[in-house]
């Protein structure tokens, strides 16, 4: 959208040139992004390389009792031992693979829902988007996590109904963003000369609409995924989310919480990992913003 | 004035109607669970025979349609049914807590709200300055940040290491009202780091928004000062969008103090909900959550209707 047309007499290579450009100017977007972004960028990768290789990086087994229970930090045990006598550094490590992982696949299970829906919603209009929108309203109208706990206590706490829960009400909000930024592009010029062409809807969905959407939907992603990780955090930490013998950051500090009457910093350490998580996706998210709506203004 | 009370109508016909849905889809949800609630108390042992009586009894046996507006009937006059768990009324439990629940919010409310107010509008006013920047990255780490980590960070050097105020808010009926504000200061304080961000963003937006309208650039143009300017000319347009924030922001506490309680031991609503559930003692699961939605509903109800009475367009008709 935002690609510099290529020079006329290079067009055998218009491939290759737009690929150096793009990549080019991603990466000096990157080298001028404010210290906040490159910081949450660091972070990041740092939580995926550590989720990818946590098998090689962990100590210990995942769930493997190791020694006396609440061991103090020390050589062996680099952060101790938890309630059980399970390493700390090894749960902390395989928490990145679990409750990332399981925070990321229910944000893209709400965004495939909520996203489809409100594209749907937009396109089709009519009797079909007032329905979903009036269902939207009264799902919202009930908070989050109240609601989510109504909902695990109808089907149990299991990882499957953890994912669907959340995932579905975290779609309403999504649907709403999708639908209202969908609707400013039904009613653009290009999609009615398309609907002109007599192209079918799906391609006017995939090949109009979807492009011209991504870049508001791609920091959705980030806020919902956040949004998303700190309720299933919130959740496991009250014994309702994630559970045993799974290692996750939430009941890890639920798990050694009486350790702070001790002045023990431990049950800090898996709260402090979720909440910089959160922290990077956010500064990324906030930069990745302005970066867009500062292009928007240019043009 | 035949303008606003239309709207006001509207508004809460709407209120009513989604109160109404909210009530059907906690009965509802918890009536698909198989078995009910005289299985549950009787347990797995107890004869075909005596769970039907003790079905009649609890009128389990009616239709489903029966035994909602008996549900609610019950609700609307005090009455939330027993607990499976104890077997004990809940009407005599969850007052007490929901009182608790409602002392706390009001508590960091009264911390935050003046605290984000002033901050947001200072925000708003020096805005790109190296306060506005500051604040900015501030607020974006505080709203990232789990219930939980600030309440243990709290709990570590407020409590523990430096012993000023109780990590455990286990207050009581007979506790008098001083020793109640030290019990609950932690976690009031925890929902006011967690909620202040929120609200000072929403409060910075709203005025920032307001401040880049023509009328203003005219008011400046005409050479008013800057105090007069907010005072004259903003506010009168910026009080809907403030009342909004923080009623939104009651609505938020009252729900948000779910975590913070458990963490606290806090005798509230909240902490009833989380036992009930892991408990799968339903009908306290579906008591609570109704008073926390019809709470919530309520009060983004009155935010919807302060905001339609402070605006000054609406007000003053053509």
């Amino acid at each position: 959208m935002t690609t510099p047309a290529p020079p006329l007499e290079n067009l055998p290579n218009v491939a290759d040139t737009l690929q150096i450009t793009r990549a080019q100017r991603i990466l000096r977007g990157l080298w001028t992004a404010p210290l906040s972004a490159k910081l949450g960028l660091l972070i990041i990768l740092v939580y995926v390389f550590v989720a990818l290789f946590a098998p090689w990086i962990a100590p210990f087994g995942e769930s493997e009792i190791v020694g006396k229970k609440y061991l103090p930090w020390g050589e062996e045990y680099f952060l101790g031992t938890d309630n059980l006598g399970r390493d700390m550094l090894t749960r902390l490590v395989y928490g990145a693979r679990n409750t990332v992982g399981i925070a990321l696949v229910t944000t893209v299970y709400a965004f495939v829902l909520g996203g489809t829906l409100g594209i749907i919603a937009a396109v089709l209009g009519g009797w079909i988007d007032q329905l979903l929108s009036r269902m939207v309203d009264v799902l919202m109208a009930i908070p989050a996590l109240i609601f989510a706990m109504l909902l695990l206590s109808i089907f149990g706490t299991s990882v499957l109904s953890l994912i669907l829960i959340i995932g579905l009400l975290d779609a309403t909000r999504i649907f709403r963003i999708t639908r209202a930024v969908s609707l400013n592009v039904v009613v653009m010029d290009f999609v009615e000369a398309a609907r002109l062409r007599g192209e079918k809807l799906a391609w006017i969905t995939l090949r109009e609409i979807l492009p011209s959407i991504s870049a508001p939907l791609a920091a959705e992603f980030g806020i919902r995924f956040c949004f998303v990780f700190l309720t299933i955090s919130a959740l496991s930490f009250l014994g309702l989310g994630i559970q045993p013998p799974t290692a996750d950051w939430g009941s890890m500090v639920r798990d050694t919480a009486d350790l702070i009457t001790f002045e023990d910093y431990t049950p800090l350490i898996p709260a402090a990992a979720i909440a910089l998580l959160t922290i990077g996706v956010n500064f990324v998210v906030d930069w990745f913003l302005h970066q867009t709506s500062g292009l928007k203004d240019e043009l | 004035m035949n303008n606003i009370a239309t709207m006001l109508l509207q508004r809460i016909s709407l209120g009513l109607l989604t109160l109404f849905i909210v009530s059907l889809i906690i009965f509802l949800g918890v009536s698909m669970l198989p078995g009910d609630a005289a299985q549950a108390i009787l347990g797995q042992a107890a004869t075909p025979d005596t769970v039907a009586a003790l079905r009649k009894q609890l009128g389990l046996d009616l239709p489903a349609h029966l035994r909602y507006i008996n549900w609610l009937g019950g609700i609307l006059q005090g009455d939330f049914g027993t607990s499976i768990g104890n077997g004990r009324e809940i009407s005599e439990v969850i007052g007490i807590r929901f009182a608790n629940t409602i002392f706390l919010a009001a508590f960091a409310a009264c911390i935050s709200i003046p605290l984000s107010l002033l901050l947001g509008i200072l925000a708003a006013l020096y805005r790109n300055s190296i306060y506005d920047r500051t604040v900015n990255v501030v607020t974006l780490s505080s709203i990232s940040t789990p219930e939980f980590f600030v309440a243990y960070i709290l709990i570590l050097f407020v409590s523990v290491k430096a012993g000023w105020f109780p990590s455990l808010s286990n207050i009581q009926g007979e506790t008098g009202f001083l020793e109640r504000l030290n019990k609950t200061f932690l976690p009031a304080v925890t929902l006011t780091l967690v909620s202040v961000a929120y609200m000072m963003r929403m409060t910075r937006a709203a005025i920032i928004n307001l401040l880049s309208q023509s009328y203003i650039e005219m008011a400046t143009l005409k050479g008013i000062r800057n105090p007069r300017i907010i005072i004259r000319h903003a506010l009168p347009n910026a009080w809907a969008p403030i009342v909004n924030v923080i009623v939104l922001n009651l609505a938020y506490l009252i729900v948000g103090v779910v975590v913070v309680e458990v963490v606290f031991v806090y005798p509230g609503l909240g902490q009833l909900l989380v036992d009930a559930v892991q408990r799968r003692d339903m009908p306290v699961v579906q008591a609570c959550c109704l008073i926390f939605a019809v709470t919530y509903v309520t009060l983004n109800l009155i935010a919807d209707i302060l905001s339609i009475l402070t605006n000054p367009r609406l007000l003053h008709p053509k």
